[in-house]
């Protein structure tokens, strides 16, 4: 469905990706798991063709997105969906205009075919009573449930997750997660979550990746990394300070930089 | 130097693309509409209550200075050609800049802080042809007739004060700007009025567009708005002054 291959990627002369790969198969629920500034929002851009790889290939739906026209493109993108990490939903439309708006830019459907699809999509994000109410008006995890209801209202065959469980309350974390599973299962989707909260991606991936220096360091299903003995793998499964990855940025010496940072005598 | 050709030619590249982005966008006038609204008729009440106040101003200060020539009955021509060729659309341009041009770049800007303009290339819709080129064609349709409305309300504020107050004949100062004042002035106040909407909305567009998706970044975008319209506009206003002599 999706396949990454040796991709590298720069920003600014900082190396994102060093030979990525990465295989998402159909139907399934892919993780791609990592601690913060892997490039996991990088990874997406080049998924939905935002951005594009300096070398290597990134396949959707067997289709090569850096080789793409911008028409083409443009298709490839109708059958993706994609979840923003705040929602992204139009502040100047409600819910319902929010959901029905890829509809009315793409289709051409008479308004009771478009309000009732709207309203199925709604319902099974379980927000069909909100369709009157602005963005502004919604609760963080609302507003991911209205952004999901938009996501899937044109049918995709690939969803894509940007984090979509941070910033939620538990009981909103807990629908956002059992709604991935169910419209995965349900609908037929291939899911890709991008998410570096491991314990809720990990209960609902069917494979994980986890990305790290700019390469998939590890890859395998929940129990499996669980499981793994390497230490940088189980340094980030259980959320340790202690291991490979470091907690500090690179610095100069510490000691000598507090001793250049000048002298306290006579700085009153 | 360098940097202001490449900023000269960002911005030309982009006017082309909003201009083929605003051919679709016309099929579709209702959000051509609401921007035309919110540019235009949001800005009204400050464009009536300046255009009054200047022709007010020059109500007093042309009949002082035209009684010193002892040729008071020119207020007329005088005002009305000052302001249908130059105060009107250069003012009503600054004031535009400053209520409708911030409001437009800094909700641009914001839709682009909070990835809207992301999400909607995501889902295959250009947010050329959705966002800006509404806002852009709303602006540009906005500016004549605000440009209009500022003419009217400063000719009325310079008759106020000039003939009820400085003693100016009433009928000279009809007649005289009739008969003096052409179609060529109107013409000429006209043009500049669409060049200075197309200048002020262009750029309004543009900071907003291409802001840094962060608070500092949308700041800094309506700052440079504001900026860039006002200078740009003195400047075209010389030049099209030139070209119309």
């Amino acid at each position: 469905m999706v396949e990454v291959r040796g991709v590298r990627y720069a920003i600014g002369g900082r190396a994102i990706f060093e030979g990525l790969d990465l295989t998402v198969p159909r139907g399934r629920i892919t993780a791609v798991m990592g601690p913060s500034g892997t490039g996991k929002t990088t990874l997406l851009r080049l998924l939905t063709g935002q951005s594009f790889p300096a070398s290597g290939s990134v396949r959707v739906l067997g289709q090569d997105v850096g080789a793409l026209s911008r028409r083409e493109l443009f298709a490839l993108r109708r059958r993706m969906g994609m979840l923003f990490q705040n929602g992204a939903l139009l502040t100047d439309l409600n819910v319902f205009e929010n959901v029905a708006f890829p509809v009315r830019e793409h289709a051409r459907l008479p308004e009771p075919v478009l309000r009732r699809l709207v309203l199925m999509k709604l319902e099974a994000v379980g927000l069909r009573g909100a369709e009157a109410l602005m963005p502004q008006e919604l609760s963080g995890g609302m507003a991911r449930r209205v952004a999901l209801a938009r996501a899937i209202v044109m049918d995709p065959e690939v969803l894509i997750y940007d984090e979509p469980f941070v910033g939620l309350d538990p009981v909103s974390m807990g629908i956002i997660v059992r709604l991935i599973r169910r419209l995965n299962d349900a609908l037929g989707i291939t899911s890709i979550v991008v998410s570096h909260d491991v314990q809720e991606v990990g209960s609902i991936a069917d494979y994980n990746y986890l990305l790290a220096g700019g390469r998939a360091v590890a890859q395998g299903t929940t129990a499996e990394l669980n499981a793994s003995s390497e230490p940088a793998v189980r340094q980030f499964m259980q959320g340790s300070s202690e291991g490979p990855v470091s907690f500090h940025y690179p610095a100069p010496d510490y000691a000598q930089a507090l001793l250049d940072a000048g002298d306290l005598r006579g700085a009153r | 130097m360098i940097g202001i050709l490449r900023r000269i030619g960002a911005e030309a590249l982009f006017l082309l693309r909003v201009l083929a982005a605003c051919v679709p966008a016309l099929r579709r006038p209702g959000p051509i509409i609401r921007q035309i609204y919110n540019s235009g008729a949001r800005s009204l009440i400050i464009i009536m209550l300046c255009g009054l106040v200047v022709g007010m101003i020059m109500g007093l200060a042309f009949s002082d200075m035209l009684q010193r020539f002892g040729s008071e009955s020119a207020l007329g021509i005088a005002a009305g050609l000052a302001l249908l060729k130059e105060l009107g659309p250069v003012l009503t341009a600054l004031l535009f800049a400053g209520r409708a041009g911030t409001s437009l770049a800094s909700e641009i800007g914001l839709m682009r802080a909070t990835d809207q303009l992301t999400a909607m290339q995501v889902m295959a819709v250009d947010p050329l042809r959705h966002v800006v080129a509404p806002r852009f064609l709303g602006g540009v349709i906005a500016m004549p007739l605000l440009v209009c409305i500022f003419n009217i309300l400063g000719i009325f504020g310079t008759q106020l004060i000039g003939v009820t107050v400085m003693g100016v004949d009433g009928g000279t100062f009809w007649s005289q700007m009739q008969n003096q004042v052409g179609l060529s002035d109107v013409t000429e106040g006209l043009v500049k009025s669409v060049v200075f909407g197309v200048v002020c909305t262009l750029l309004a567009v543009y900071e907003g567009y291409h802001a840094e998706p962060t608070a500092e970044g949308v700041g800094l975008a309506t700052t440079r708005t504001v900026i860039a319209s006002s200078v740009l506009v003195l400047i075209f206003d010389y030049m099209l002054t030139a070209a119309f002599l």
